[in-house]
């Protein structure tokens, strides 16, 4: 765990400074550009489909569902960040109490 | 973390502007207190980045040592995300690094605006995360802008620490995380973090064939793996010729 905690934290602060040392235009490739900005998309859909719909190697529908859907009407209202997390583990806690 | 696109200009090397700002205090006093508001609101991402990861299972130091040394909030969760699903921890870490390629386009913005040499160009690319860019470069002139990045990077190092530390305690105490619906935490600050991006169909395009690439292959290889496909599409979707350049003109 702590060799990959090392990993992580030494990967993302080369990235960082790879911004400050490296000429722009090496950087500020569009294609290098585009990707960048589709990575974080499909990272966070993946772990969201992947930490809501399974459960070690089985697809699994359940009151986590519930709880994204919750958190997905609380986005779309706008509500603040915490808002959104809160509203998912209560919702899923409840689900999970009348079930 | 807030999701805030750096895309005001702001003249690199605008050092003629140094100090022509019409009421310097009261800018200053402006600066300071968006700092310290920022830093107040990531404080409660710390909080449920705390407790996230104490219910994935790492311990108290190991959190905190994400917040201190890592200190960007997206890889934090994603990293603390695979690792709660029952990912390896190295998978995890791929995945944060993954998440982490934004800020380096962050630096190369601010290296233009901060122009910073020998110990302090470490320090500001440890502070260069999105809230510190987004208030440098909304900024109109440099003394404004390097203002605002050193405060706000600062302010939110130590709440965001802070409320890491309070948030892997708080969670500690609590015996079994499931009854609360702390498992479902961590999708929902994904989705948090993720919806401001999607403001175009390819995004769109590119969430959901990540989403279905990612639950069909869940069965046949090690958790953690399905993420990594789904970068898979985010990166040939980026490379595919005329991709690029007319939907991000259609989306801006």
């Amino acid at each position: 765990m702590w060799l990959a905690i090392a990993v992580g934290c030494a990967g993302c602060f080369a990235l960082k400074l790879v911004g400050y040392s490296l000429p722009r235009r090496v950087i500020e490739q569009p294609v290098v550009k585009h990707v960048a900005e589709l990575l974080p998309v499909a990272l966070l859909t993946a772990l969201i489909a992947t930490q809501t719909f399974t459960t070690g190697h089985h697809l699994q529908l359940d009151a986590r569902a519930a709880g994204l859907v919750a958190a997905a009407i609380a986005v779309r209202f706008k509500a603040p960040f915490l808002v959104v997390v809160a509203v998912a583990c209560v919702v899923t806690a409840l689900v999970r109490v009348v079930a | 973390m807030s999701d805030a696109e750096p895309d005001a200009e702001l003249d690199p090397d605008g050092d003629a502007d140094l100090g022509t700002e019409p009421i310097w205090p009261a800018t200053r006093t402006g600066v300071l207190r968006d700092a310290a508001g920022v830093g107040l609101a990531t404080g409660a991402y710390g909080l449920s980045f705390g407790a996230i990861s104490s219910a994935a299972g790492l311990s108290v130091l190991q959190t905190c040592a994400l917040s201190l040394v890592m200190f960007t909030g997206g890889s934090q969760f994603a990293m603390v995300g695979v690792i709660g699903g029952g990912g390896a921890a190295m998978t995890g870490a791929a995945t944060a690094i993954m998440l982490g390629v934004r800020n380096a386009f962050y630096a190369v913005r601010m290296a233009g605006i901060l122009d910073v040499r020998g110990w302090r160009r470490p320090v500001a690319a440890q502070l260069t995360i999105d809230e510190s860019t987004a208030m440098a470069v909304a900024r109109t002139t440099v003394r404004s802008s390097r203002l605002a990045f050193w405060a706000t990077g600062a302010s939110v190092y130590v709440f965001w620490n802070l409320a890491t530390l309070i948030g892997a305690l708080s969670a500690h105490a609590l015996s079994n995380p499931r009854v609360l619906g702390l498992d479902a935490a961590a999708p929902a600050a994904f989705l948090a973090l993720m919806s401001p991006r999607l403001r175009s169909r390819e995004p769109w395009v590119v969430a959901l064939t990540a989403a279905v690439v990612a639950l069909i292959s869940v069965p046949f290889v090690p958790t953690g793996v399905p993420v990594l496909f789904a970068a898979g599409v985010a990166v040939i979707a980026g490379v595919r010729p005329n991709g690029a350049t007319s939907r991000d003109k259609g989306a801006r």
